[in-house]
């Protein structure tokens, strides 16, 4: 049909340039990191058996429910098909040992999306981590919970048979009270104590390549972190691939650490943040009184990310000299 | 060895192949043409002809004494029916020459050959660059004889002609490559002459390897190099150009005349030795007639001054009403509301183009993920600049955005990152006017 004719069928279209957008969106992207934790989920099930479901199910059930009861009460459209929540929920579970009550993930959950995110207001708006803002109130208002963890003994045995795991100390804590140092193999795979998505470094790794083949996350925080943590391991003369292996430097340097939200945009912010990160936890698991930093260093920096973008902004192409914020 | 290249920017979809394989087809003088009065960067012109004269083609119908400017001529030989004004692809209302056609095509008296290269000097090849209504043909529309009068003291050592192309949809660049390579390379001789130029470059876009290979046959054991460059948007943004094939940055706030460098794009290197050659000024150029609405895509020689609509249904008409219509390219074009818009020197493409394609999209919270700022080729915060109208937001730098969108193209969340920084830039422009002054 002739060029007059067709235009008037329907009104043009007039916003502003670029006229194209890239099909990867907020949801993608969020789905992306479900996609690359299901390996952790995987070896999860495998390692603790079923009771895993049910702690998946509460965590998850209580990101949703509270992130769409908000929503209503904030007179505020639905923000569940962001997947944010999800991701959130996903993340408290696996970061929880395997003998909770049940009710307790549901709690950690409610807490990180109601004081960790919506809060602050909303998605993009909150400053720490809410999974780890979950995972810090659980510890502090339930410690008896949160430092029994279990040994994953029974592995693969739980389908049809009775499994009972036996409580167990971490690495982490295995060499710091009892000076027992674990085979590097068995944490490689996930053989040992630990929160029930943190110990298998090998189903960790696979979901990182994942978000790094998709383009997800930038390599800048994973990898100062962790290069920060084990070069630092080295400098005091400690052992840098036990502290890679052991706790939960691999799920949170790639998982929390490179939260979007909560870390710094600029290139070289990055890097800082990563760094921080990696002083913070060699230096909590080295001196401080817990044996593990990985979530408090995360949280610490989280709260540092404002001021070192301000510090980190580029310098503008062409720009001759370097300006200061 | 990786291809050169320049840092940030992003891999859009390219969408070439709808219109990469057709010859550059030539579509008559239609009835009526509407000639705008400022169709470049600088000075409008003033007209110079009334209702009722008699034009021929290639006439100078509007011209200005003003140095920054380019005059205008007659697209078409027959009878000025109008001096009126005429909707441009911005959205400005401008002065127009509205001219029918008497379908002879009868050239003006003063086009002529203008004689051999070698017998013309520098002064001589910028006067026929200007006589000849050049600007630049890749969309800014900067009057190329002003690009070629360096203030005193700057050297000009090297030119670069522009054959990436970066811009989805479009292929008028490339087939003129592939069709007119020995004008190019002879427009580019002219250009290093006018500079007294060392070296000449050429920078095309690697997914166009014919054109790199017309144009290494072109410039056979002529000095110039052809160099391939990896296929990135906005590969052919001047700067991000410069940064691929030199390493050197334009100063913020700068022209590549700082650094003694010029880019020209391919079809203003053609129309150059039009000029010379024939005696011809800038009457037609190829547009793009592309995108999922149009009946069949192509690229097509169009006289300046042809309505979108005419250029359309050259090209099969609509299949159905588009979402879109934009002049230029996809990424940094204009949408329009109004097809008697004309054609005019900058416009490389015409496209109409679907919802699937060209959505309209609905703001999302901003995940912080940073990719704005990777993909800026000008090294800017694009979320920080867009929180105009806060006022920290005018300390980001906003006059070093080129409106690449290339931001705005890469935020997972929607953000209409460069609609808000585009007002941040007027805001920035006029304080710092208001300093200045
Ligand atoms: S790309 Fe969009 S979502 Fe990401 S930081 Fe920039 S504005 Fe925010
Ligand atoms: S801020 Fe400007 S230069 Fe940077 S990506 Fe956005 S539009 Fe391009």
């Amino acid at each position: 049909m002739d060029s007059k004719e067709a235009l008037e069928q329907e009104a043009l279209s007039v916003s502003s340039s670029p006229h194209l957008r890239t099909h990867v969106k907020t949801p993608r992207l969020m789905f992306d990191v479900v996609i690359a934790l299901l390996p952790a989920t995987a070896t999860a099930f495998y390692f603790f058996g079923m009771q895993v479901g049910a702690i998946l199910a509460s965590a998850i059930l209580g990101a949703l429910v509270t992130e769409g009861l908000l929503n209503r009460l904030r007179g505020k459209s639905c923000t569940l098909w962001d997947g944010s929540a999800l991701v959130t929920g996903l993340l408290i579970a696996l970061i929880l040992p395997l003998k909770v009550p049940l009710w307790l993930p549901f709690v950690g959950s409610f807490f990180a999306i109601a004081v960790g995110k919506a809060l602050f207001g909303g998605l993009g708006m909150n400053l720490f981590n809410p999974a780890l803002v979950g995972r810090a109130f659980l510890t502090a208002s339930f410690p008896i919970y949160l430092t029994v963890y279990s040994w994953p003994e029974r592995a693969g045995a739980w389908m049809g048979e009775s499994f009972d795991a036996v409580s167990t100390a971490t690495p982490l804590e295995l060499l710091r009270f009892e000076g027992v140092q674990t085979p590097y193999f068995e944490m490689f795979i996930g053989r040992i104590g630990g929160s029930i998505g943190e110990v298998s470094a090998l189903a960790l790794l696979i979901g990182a390549a994942y978000l790094f083949v998709r383009g997800v996350i930038d390599w800048r925080i994973p990898l100062s972190y962790i290069g920060t943590v084990m070069i630092l391991a080295f400098v005091l003369g400690q052992d840098p691939l036990f502290h890679l292996l052991a706790g939960g430097l691999i799920l949170g340097a790639f998982f929390m650490a490179s939260d979007y939200v909560t870390s710094p945009i600029t290139r070289k912010g990055r890097l800082i943040f990563g760094l921080g990160c990696g002083l913070l936890t060699i230096m909590i698991r080295s001196f401080g009184g817990f044996p593990e930093g990985v979530a408090y260093s995360i949280l610490l920096m989280n709260a540092a990310v404002p001021l070192i973008e301000r510090y980190t902004i580029p310098r503008p192409f062409g720009a001759e000299v370097k300006r200061s914020a | 060895m990786p291809s050169k290249t320049f840092r940030g920017g992003v891999d859009t979809p390219h969408f070439k192949e709808m219109s990469a394989s057709s010859p550059i087809s030539e579509l008559p003088a239609p009835e009526k043409v509407t000639i705008p009065l400022t169709q470049h960067i600088g000075a409008p012109c003033e007209v110079k002809v009334e209702k009722g004269d008699q034009v021929d083609l290639g006439q100078i119908i509007a011209d200005t004494d003003a140095f920054v400017s380019a005059p205008i001529h007659a697209s078409v030989s027959g009878t000025v029916e109008a001096v009126t004004t005429t909707r441009l692809a911005d959205g400005r209302i401008v002065p127009a020459v509205v001219i029918a056609s008497d379908g002879e095509d009868r050239w003006h008296e003063s086009v002529a050959p203008k004689g051999e290269l070698r017998n013309l000097d520098a002064d001589a090849i910028r006067s026929i660059m200007r006589e000849a209504g050049l600007v630049g043909m890749g969309g800014a529309a900067f009057p190329t004889h002003v690009k070629y009068t360096p203030p005193p003291g700057v050297d000009l050592h090297t030119i670069i002609i522009n054959g990436c192309e970066c811009e989805p949809f479009l292929t008028c660049d490339h087939r003129v490559m592939l069709e007119f390579a020995d004008e190019i390379v002879f427009g580019l001789e002219a250009m290093m002459k006018v500079a007294g130029a060392k070296r000449g470059l050429i920078g095309i876009e690697e997914n166009k390897p014919d054109a790199i290979e017309a144009l290494r046959q072109a410039v056979g054991d002529r000095p110039y190099d052809v160099i391939p460059l990896k296929v990135k948007y906005p590969e052919g943004a001047e700067k991000q150009l410069i940064s691929a094939l030199t390493g050197q940055e334009v100063p913020s706030g700068g022209l590549p005349l700082d650094l003694g460098i010029v880019v020209n794009n391919v079809a203003t290197a053609v129309a150059l030795a039009n000029a010379i050659k024939t005696g011809q000024p800038l009457i037609d150029r190829v547009v793009t007639v592309s995108g999922d609405r149009v009946g069949r895509p192509g690229n097509l020689r169009v006289r300046i001054g042809t309505s979108m609509e005419d250029v359309f249904d050259a090209c099969g008409g609509l299949t159905e009403a588009p979402e879109r219509i934009v002049i230029g390219g996809p990424m940094m074009g204009q949408a329009v509301f109004d097809i008697s818009i004309p054609i005019t020197k900058g416009c490389s493409g015409v496209l109409a183009l679907s919802a699937e394609i060209a959505p309209v999209v609905e703001e999302k919270p901003c995940i912080r993920c940073g990719r704005c700022v990777e993909v800026c080729p000008s090294f800017l915060m694009p979320l920080y600049i867009a929180d105009y109208p806060h006022e920290a937001s005018l300390e980001y730098y906003p006059l070093d955005c080129i409106e690449c969108g290339s931001c705005s193209y890469i935020c997972p969340a929607d953000q209409r990152l460069l609609e808000r920084i585009r007002l941040a830039k007027v805001e920035a422009e006029a304080r710092q006017r208001s300093d200045d002054a």
